[in-house]
């Protein structure tokens, strides 16, 4: 078992190998897990400290950079569409709880399965080409979903679908408070963290590696590549999409912003930001970039230059990210 | 029983505390959210501000006890955004009332949320008559102009000049949609016919293919369903295009003064709008267009500036009137109080949240006629309040019963 954390993309640099190849450290398993309940500890009290909203928010998008992550880092395939999963799954969330007034776990639910679906349609197409071909497919069909969701009726155009209503969990609890949203987002967060741990530690994802690898090797030992690339696309979307439909419903609005290019711009931007192909790099990497929206909100647009500013100085001086570096200095995969 | 007492002398020391003090001692915070980068820069940015200080400062709101502070933002006019920063006003910064506003988009969005904290969202920049309409609020109050109002003023008075058909070139979203579907209804009220329309997407450069196709229509009036710098670049491009020299009439339906400046009186000369403030029209409006002007590097306000400052002064005056701000009150206040400002005269705010005043339907100036800066408009018609706006009746506001 390789637990080593080197990424080779295609398109992006490769990053240095963080573990001892071939020899695994077995309390990997109990620093992840140390990890894991040193993250939830700390979104537990992080409502009190900061604006609850604004946690929820990076929660949301640490999920989506992190679905991303699973793809790229893992899979090795950087999509350049990614915003189509999750504002299709925020639209499908938003419309199912405003119009049809289903339960929000169902909406969530709708939102996920929509965007599952058409991950495993668009997944199908770009996974013949590779590299900037792929990237290229991932975005021309990201494109179709936003002039869909521009002109569809059912989305509200510019206006979005807004007023989306948080509803009761279940019919027992009132989701309109921020501190009951809190905890669903919470539980939808590291539920979805945690799936996609368990995909990169499953047999399944060490085939992943070993086609990132040496694809023709993969081939040659009888794994069937394509399977694999469609599976773990089709995966990064549904989960991507799990973190639209949350999105939706925190900010009760579904909008063009979820399904513009930017934002599929942006989770590469996260993600490289915080440690491509390291477990808690994407969350790090969301909190960095929307902190930075947020509390720089006040110069307007302005924000977008100084998060290439930001970029720029991660690219040139640390292009492991924070948590790749973190992971190297440590001499263990994060 | 002690409970009992309790409350009672709680609802005691509660009256007492409201009725007793001359001198009000409040704190309000006013949040100016608009357009500081886009499309709508000129209508509204950092002059809606000036405008709400100077409003500040002609009440005297300091020596009344009335301690006004400012948080300022760029919604970039994207809902999301818009409504992101409103939430967290209300919930972190403890924003009382919301102003300006420009995209009826943002608008709507700021409209739920402020609902929803019950807080207060005094509207001047959007035009969507929704705001007043299907969603109405107890907690919105809608300055300045809208959609209704507009719609009526200008595309009946190019009817009754004779041109009955149009076609409508709408700009994709709440603002623009709403302006087509008011316009459309007097349209074909006065007897006209609507030929066809095309969405536009927002905001827009590039006109072109849109207006070949209003062209290919043979409409005799191009209705402009847009605002701001989309009218702009649709009025310069269709005269590229020969669009009024080929015999049809572009009418614009939302033109603000910024507009008819950057078009200049060349091209824009002779159009017809509709507004419900223009710096010249009196005395008032002249003094305060000088003050406004020394603070605004020499631009002159707009009807949305002009709308922020006069919706400020009408709220401090509820706030004053009460020694407080609840929200409830204060609502209640601004309805009772009628309004008066040497910027929109006398009007009233209505149970829709609709604030009635006298509107006005001015032609553009040839540039001979012009004396001098800013000397664009001459006035053909008032429409006073009470036929300007749309009758209470026909709002489908659920809170008109």
């Amino acid at each position: 078992m390789n637990r080593s954390e080197a990424a080779a993309a295609p398109v992006a640099a490769p990053v240095p190998t963080a573990g001892h190849a071939g020899s695994p450290r077995r309390d990997d398993g109990a620093l992840h897990a140390m990890l894991f309940a040193g993250l939830v500890a700390a979104l537990l009290v992080a409502p009190f400290l900061a604006y609850p909203v604004f946690v929820m928010r990076v929660m949301c998008f640490a999920l989506f950079a992190s679905a991303f992550n699973l793809l790229l880092g893992y899979g090795g395939l950087l999509s350049f569409g990614h915003a189509a999963y999750f504002g299709l799954a925020s639209y499908v969330c938003a419309f199912a709880a405003r119009s049809w007034g289903v339960d929000p776990v169902a909406a969530i639910l709708l939102g996920t399965l929509a965007s599952a679906a058409l991950g495993a349609v668009f997944g199908a197409i770009a996974i013949r080409r590779q590299g900037i071909y792929f990237a290229m497919i991932t975005l021309a069909l990201a494109q179709i979903v936003y002039f869909a969701a521009l002109q569809a009726p059912f989305t509200g155009g510019e206006d979005g679908i807004q007023g989306v209503p948080r509803g009761r969990l279940l019919g027992l609890v009132d989701l309109a408070p921020d501190a009951t949203l809190y905890g669903l987002v919470l539980v939808v967060f590291v539920a979805g963290l945690l799936a996609i741990y368990r995909i990169v530690h499953s047999p399944f994802g060490q085939v992943l590696r070993a086609i990132r690898e040496n694809e023709s090797r993969a081939l040659s030992l009888g794994y069937r590549v394509d399977r694999y690339r469609l599976a773990v696309f089709t995966m990064s979307a549904a989960l991507s999409g799990l973190a639209g439909a949350t999105k939706a419903l925190v900010f009760q609005l579904a909008s063009l912003t979820d399904v513009h290019w930017t934002m599929s711009g942006e989770v590469v931007l996260m993600t490289l930001i915080g440690g491509m192909g390291t477990m808690f790099g994407p969350t790090v990497g969301a909190l960095v970039f929307m902190a930075l929206e947020f509390y720089l909100a006040s110069i307007g647009s302005w924000v977008t230059v100084v998060e290439g500013a930001v970029f720029v100085v991660c690219v040139l001086a640390f292009r492991e990210g924070v948590v790749g570096v973190l992971a190297r200095r440590l001499g263990r995969p994060l | 029983m002690l409970k009992r007492v309790l409350m009672a002398a709680t609802a005691a020391t509660a009256l007492l505390g409201a009725a007793v003090p001359a001198f009000a001692d409040v704190s309000v915070k006013i949040g100016v959210l608009n357009d500081r980068s886009g499309p709508y820069l000129d209508i509204s940015g950092e002059p809606s501000v000036n405008a709400a200080r100077m409003a500040v400062e002609d009440f005297g709101a300091e020596k009344k006890g009335i301690h006004v502070s400012f948080v300022t933002a760029d919604h970039q006019n994207k809902p999301d955004t818009g409504s992101n920063i409103a939430r967290q006003w209300f919930d972190q910064d403890g924003v009382d009332v919301i102003v300006d506003v420009p995209n009826s988009g943002v608008a709507l969005a700021v409209a739920k949320v402020t609902r929803e904290k019950n807080r207060i969202f005094m509207n001047s920049g959007a035009g969507t008559s929704v705001l007043t309409g299907e969603q109405c609020s107890p907690n919105t109050v809608h300055w300045t102009y809208d959609t209704y109002a507009l719609a009526k003023s200008t595309a009946t008075s190019i009817l009754k000049e004779g041109g009955k058909s149009w076609y409508f070139l709408t700009a994709d979203y709440a603002f623009g949609h709403a302006l087509q579907a008011d316009a459309t209804k007097f349209v074909k009220a006065a007897g006209g016919t609507v030929t066809g329309s095309v969405d536009t997407p927002f905001p827009s450069s590039d006109f072109s293919s849109f207006l070949l196709q209003a062209q290919g229509s043979g409409a005799q009036v191009i209705g402009l369903a847009n605002a701001g710098s989309d009218t702009v670049n649709s009025i310069k491009q269709a005269a590229e295009f020969g669009v009024v020299s080929g015999g049809q009439r572009l009418a614009g339906l939302l033109v603000f003064i910024t507009d008819v400046h950057a078009l200049g009186l060349q091209v824009a000369q002779g159009l017809n709008l509709t507004t419900a403030f223009y710096w010249d029209r009196d005395d008032g409006t002249r003094a305060w267009t000088r003050r406004y002007e020394a603070v605004n590097d020499g631009k002159v306000p707009t009807m949305d500036q002009a709308g922020v400052y006069a919706s400020v002064l009408h709220y401090l005056k509820a706030v004053d009137a009460l020694k407080g701000k609840d929200t409830a009150a204060v609502m209640a206040k601004m309805r009772e109080i009628p309004t008066d400002d040497p910027l929109f005269g006398h009007g009233q705010l209505r149970i829709d949240g609709r604030v009635t005043h006298d509107m006005y339907l001015y032609q553009v100036k040839t540039p001979a006629e012009s004396k001098g800066k800013y000397d664009y408009y001459k006035l053909l018609q008032t429409i006073p309040a009470a036929e300007a706006f749309r009758p209470l009746a026909e709002d489908n506001c659920p809170l008109v019963k």
